[in-house]
């Protein structure tokens, strides 16, 4: 509890500037004799030409004091740069009326125009949901596109990464998700919330464009920090972003799709800090820190008690080099829940939208299909299409060797399977949207190229109503 | 609150404070820092100075902020009202917390682990005179509908007599119910509530061998890789491969009377899912809601990172005063790789020197440690317990050769991987048969083959050498295909596959499969070998395969797992005979 006396105090601290800092390092200035700093505190910096800059607290003692700048530290001097510590954390002003908006990663205008003055100031940093208050998800969300619905399905509420890798199609599979992405029968009080950390501006330009283009732009904000920008901003550009999530769901009751790109640029700037900062290392120097820093924005989604509104997340990383083993995608696949992977190969096929089905999965997806959501087969048919896709590639690796021709008649009804199913099921348009029927139908044509004795993951039920032979 | 002041703060980097002008802190003492009251505990003392790990975010902690001492370590409440809650990693109970402040955290709150004004319905079982010792029962209490709580004299009283008890009644657990009189010193007294410091294993009187298992009603658990009751076992395994499913089908079916289950740094909806699913779920045993008989304790990966450090030992300190009132606890941890990094975190912040991958030199002791709280006991008051841990590994990358993994296998005797082409596949459990295995097999040999006639051991053993045959022509078949294989070897194949199919696999979320009883389990097992060796026997007589795996009834033997439920397993044997007689039947045609 603060009483009055130190909230004036605070003030008059808040209004007290420091000059003639000790080291600039990177993004970090640190300035000794000051009054004592709590950890986390908002500083505004003023540079030897009189533009404000803000900062961060992140280290603090009797002695020093470090800070991150977030614009850069580019012409900033030793003896010239002034220190301004606000008492508080970083806030945003959260409204509304940012939705429609162009922001960059703290949240001020980038497109000119001011943005009015919210109600809440909210801490960036949020504070932890308590378990208890979630309400467990399990809406499912039509996304129009076969191989998510039917076998990685979406929920509302749910995380769920794209993990892709460098001149992969997944803008276009984000865009296409944020365009179609529908709860049926479910209201349509909607809002994207897009934060952009470290792309490059034609890649924000598409987003813009394909919001634009299909009417919902003013339902999106957008939070840009492009690969020009300091690197530092990217630290807090996703933690700026699910703070306006926050409020628009938890307080407005709105269904918030957040679409973060590229997290493997957020995780590249916090390794910049780390290192230096002087910190151990832990793998390919990243901080030992990055699973909870990580957990620490992706945990911020969900639903919960007493609000209607919900937080989807869909972030997108590119592995480096295709690595999955790779520490950023490794770290958030254990925090998410689920991922969808997309392939090389099926890439150079170019097949769009060029997603693996077999490592790719959707944990929340149990609860959110079958009877009353999906349709009653969904459950046990895309169990099938796992087992027997994950089949084909044996087949695959097995005819490598043999040659097609010597495969068994059977592994040869796989191979068909696999490339109508790859073609058919896996492939559809950029602008295609299939109903979740649509998807399972074409579902149970790929399996009609198998035998029904290998259908062992089906009921008897259930392949009597659906399963059909296909004729070649 | 705490008033008395045992320094200031110098310095702040994030969960890890240092702390200057000590006066008498203690090592391990619980602390309060600041004006917001956060949380923390000493955990290096020198020269005047101290490190504090915070268990709460420290945004806004300065330098100069005072830091008050409670002289006494962290502890956790013990006493009835346990079974039910759900807490957080320093046993504040969630519900209380969202009471106080909302659907957020908010930091600086305190609360009792459990309800000080509740009453309860006191049974004495001891009377005046009876000569009592530490760990003692001297009462009972009906906590949930399936537990009784035995209330014990804490472990670290000497023997005395009982001079006073309290008649049967309504009492909270603040009152005192009983006095204990001791010779040389001070009359004690006791209350239904007790404290116990985490990071202190609680006494017994001695270990005992391990006999019987612990039954999960997972077959590949069960049959394949049991482990035994106060057993350790790891479960490592990348993301997707299963390790939660896995934790919460034991948890939910495994015969243990108490569950204690730790979300360390997982995700909050998983938790929700279990505070959602397991009022709802029936236990096999007795017939009432599991949550009846379970504990949670949630530190998710967003909530801080010190906390998380503490939830495993809270943990398996509640699991312990339950085994010591001589009940089977089992503790899920999911997962100790991020308690592990919560070490890794915390050391860095200290700026020790690293060992492996950056973690601590000591995290080898430490999950020494931690395993070996676990075991078959003989209680202070000479009942026996146990306490098994199950705990899951989340190697980075899916790599077994990680340091968390490594020193794990050091200290556990069961091992259950996970392997990625199985989840791939959607074959769960994806506990891999090939890197899997149990030291336990000998301490529940017996308890198994007196519950099959002798055949579990033997049938476990060929079963295991088919999978091993099998492996070795799977190498084979990816060279030349299977039609190259003769029909007695492609036979191999088709058993393992069926065995795979509808053994191994099974799927958590039939009402049938979910849960498979130990007989079910053996007929099953014996079904599959039936078909095996009449199969092979058919086949020496020049059967083809084709006409063998097209009967009708192997495909009934492939879906026994969702036809028979556990209440008539005696159908099993009916579906073997079939078995044998549709294949002598088959053989008898192409004999001569």
């Amino acid at each position: 509890m603060k009483t009055n006396d130190e909230k004036i105090d605070r003030r008059l601290l808040a209004g007290r500037e420091y000059r003639g800092s000790s080291r600039i390092d990177g993004p970090l200035v640190y300035m000794r004799n000051t009054h004592p700093i709590g950890y986390g505190e908002l500083v505004e910096i003023v540079a030897p030409d009189g533009s404000r800059r803000s900062g961060q607290v992140l280290d603090t003692s009797d002695e020093v004091v470090c800070v991150q700048v977030f614009e850069g530290t580019t012409g900033l001097t030793l003896p010239k740069t002034g220190m301004h510590f606000l008492g508080h954390p970083l806030t945003l002003s959260v409204s509304e009326s940012m939705l429609g908006r162009v922001m960059n990663g703290l949240g001020k205008s980038r497109d000119g125009s001011p943005i009015a003055q919210g109600q809440f100031d909210r801490d960036v940093n949020g504070s932890p949901i308590n378990p208890t208050a979630r309400i467990y998800p399990r809406d499912f969300i039509q996304t129009g596109i076969s191989v998510i619905d039917g076998m990685t399905t979406l929920i509302q509420g749910q995380k769920l990464p794209i993990f892709s890798g460098n001149g992969m199609s997944h803008n276009q599979l984000a865009a296409q998700i944020a365009k179609q992405a529908k709860v049926r029968g479910g209201d349509s009080d909607f809002a994207i919330v897009f934060a952009a950390m470290g792309v490059k501006y034609d890649v924000a330009r598409f987003f813009i464009d394909s919001f634009e283009e299909s009417g919902v732009i003013d339902n999106v904000a957008l939070f840009l920090s492009l690969a020009d920008d300091p690197s530092i901003e990217r630290t807090i550009t996703p933690r700026t972003a699910l703070t306006l999530a926050e409020y628009l769901a938890f307080d407005l009751g709105k269904q918030v799709l957040v679409i973060m790109t590229d997290m493997t640029n957020y995780c590249e700037s916090l390794r910049e800090i780390s290192t230096l900062r002087g910190e151990i290392p832990s793998r390919k120097g990243y901080p030992g820190y990055l699973y909870s820093n990580l957990a620490e924005l992706y945990e911020r989604s969900g639903k919960v008690r007493g609000s209607k509104g919900s937080i989807t997340q869909l972030p997108i990383l590119s592995m480096p080099n295709d690595d999955i083993s790779h520490p950023i995608p490794d770290l958030t696949g254990y925090i998410t829940e689920g991922q969808i992977v997309f392939d090389r190969g099926l890439h150079s096929r170019d097949l769009y939208p060029p997603i693996n089905p077999l490592p790719s999965l959707s944990r929340l997806m149990k609860d959110g299909i079958g009877e009353g959501m999906t349709r009653e087969d969904h459950p046990h048919l895309s169990n099938q299409l796992f087992a027997s896709y994950s089949h084909v590639q044996d087949v695959r690796n097995l005819a490598s060797v043999i040659g097609e021709e010597e495969l068994t008649s059977i592994d040869k009804q796989y191979l068909k399977f696999g490339q109508f199913f790859e073609n058919n099921f896996i492939s559809q348009d950029f602008d295609e949207d299939r109903s979740i029927e649509d998807t399972l139908n074409i579902a149970w044509q790929a399996l009609g190229y198998l035998p029904s004795e290998e259908l062992q993951r089906l009921s008897e039920d259930e392949i009597d109503e659906y399963w059909q032979e296909m004729e070649d | 609150m705490p008033t008395r002041i045992i320094g200031h703060v110098k310095r702040v980097n994030g969960p890890v404070i240092t702390v200057c002008d000590i006066t008498d802190a203690e090592m391990l003492e619980l602390v309060r820092i600041g004006e917001q009251q956060l949380i923390g505990e000493v955990v290096k003392l020198f020269d005047g100075e101290a490190t504090i790990q915070v268990y709460e975010d420290a945004t806004g902690v300065k330098p100069g902020d005072n830091v008050y001492g409670s002289a006494m370590p962290l502890c956790v409440e013990l006493g009835p009202g346990i079974i039910g809650s759900i807490y957080d990693g320093i046993q504040r109970p969630l519900e209380k917390l969202e009471e106080a402040s909302g659907t957020f955290i908010a930091r600086g709150l305190t609360f009792d682990g459990i309800d000080h004004k509740k009453l309860w319905h006191f049974v004495p079982s001891v009377k005046l005179g009876d000569s009592v010792s530490g760990g003692s029962v001297i009462a009972e209490v009906q906590e949930s509908e399936t537990i009784v709580h035995k209330i014990l004299i804490e472990p670290t009283v000497g023997d005395g007599v009982i001079t006073k008890i309290a008649d049967e009644g309504d009492y909270n657990v603040d009152e005192i119910v009983a006095t204990v009189s001791q010779e040389k010193s001070k009359d004690i007294n006791v209350s239904m509530v007790q404290k116990w410091p985490i990071r202190n294993p609680r006494p017994v009187k001695k270990r005992l061998p391990f006999h019987a298992p612990l039954v999960t009603g997972l077959r590949v658990i069960d049959t394949l890789f049991p482990i035994a009751k106060g057993g350790t076992v790891a479960i490592p395994g990348g993301f997707g491969t299963g390790k939660t499913m896995t934790q919460h089908a034991i948890a939910q079916w495994c015969d243990a009377d108490i569950i204690v289950y730790i979300g360390c740094g997982e995700r909050g909806n998983e938790m929700t899912d279990v505070l959602r699913e397991f009022p709802q779920l029936v236990d096999p045993k007795t017939g009432k809601s599991l949550m009846e008989r379970t504990i949670l304790i949630a530190n998710t990966s967003n909530m801080p990172v010190s906390a998380r450090e503490a939830s495993i030992y809270t943990g398996i300190t509640i699991a312990e005063y339950y085994r010591d009132m001589g009940y089977a606890v089992a503790i899920m941890a999911d997962s100790t790789s991020r308690w592990a990094e919560a070490l890794r975190e915390l050391s860095g912040r200290m700026e020790e020197m690293p060992a492996e991958e950056g973690f601590p030199a000591y995290l080898a002791t430490r999950i020494a440690e931690f395993y070996e709280r676990a075991g078959l006991m003989e209680t202070l008051c000479d009942k026996e317990g146990s306490v098994s841990v199950i705990g899951a590994v989340s190697p980075p990358g899916g790599d077994f050769s990680e340091p968390v993994t490594m020193h794990t296998k050091r200290f556990v005797r069961c091992f259950w991987g996970l392997d990625r082409s199985l989840a791939s596949a959607r074959h769960y459990p994806a506990i891999s048969w090939t890197e899997s295995y149990s030291e336990y097999l000998q301490d529940v040999k017996s308890w198994w083959n007196e519950r099959s006639d002798d055949k579990w051991q033997s049938n476990r053993k060929e079963i295991m050498e088919l999978l091993q045959k099998e492996e070795r022509l799977q190498q084979i078949v990816k060279l030349v295909g299977a039609d190259a294989l003769p029909d007695s070897q492609n036979f191999i194949l088709e058993v393992c596959s069926l065995f795979k199919n509808a053994f191994l696999q099974q799927n958590a979320f039939d009402k049938i499969d979910r849960y498979s009883i130990v007989e079910k389990q053996t007929k099953m097992l014996s079904c599959i070998l039936t078909y095996w060796h009449k199969g092979l026997e058919a086949i020496e007589k020049g059967v083809p395969l084709v006409k063998l795996r097209r009967l009708r009834v192997v495909q009934d033997v492939a879906k026994i797992k969702f036809s028979i439920s556990n209440d008539d397993v005696q159908e099993i044997d009916k579906l073997e005979l079939k078995l044998e007689r549709s294949i002598e039947k088959l053989g008898g045609i192409y004999e001569d």
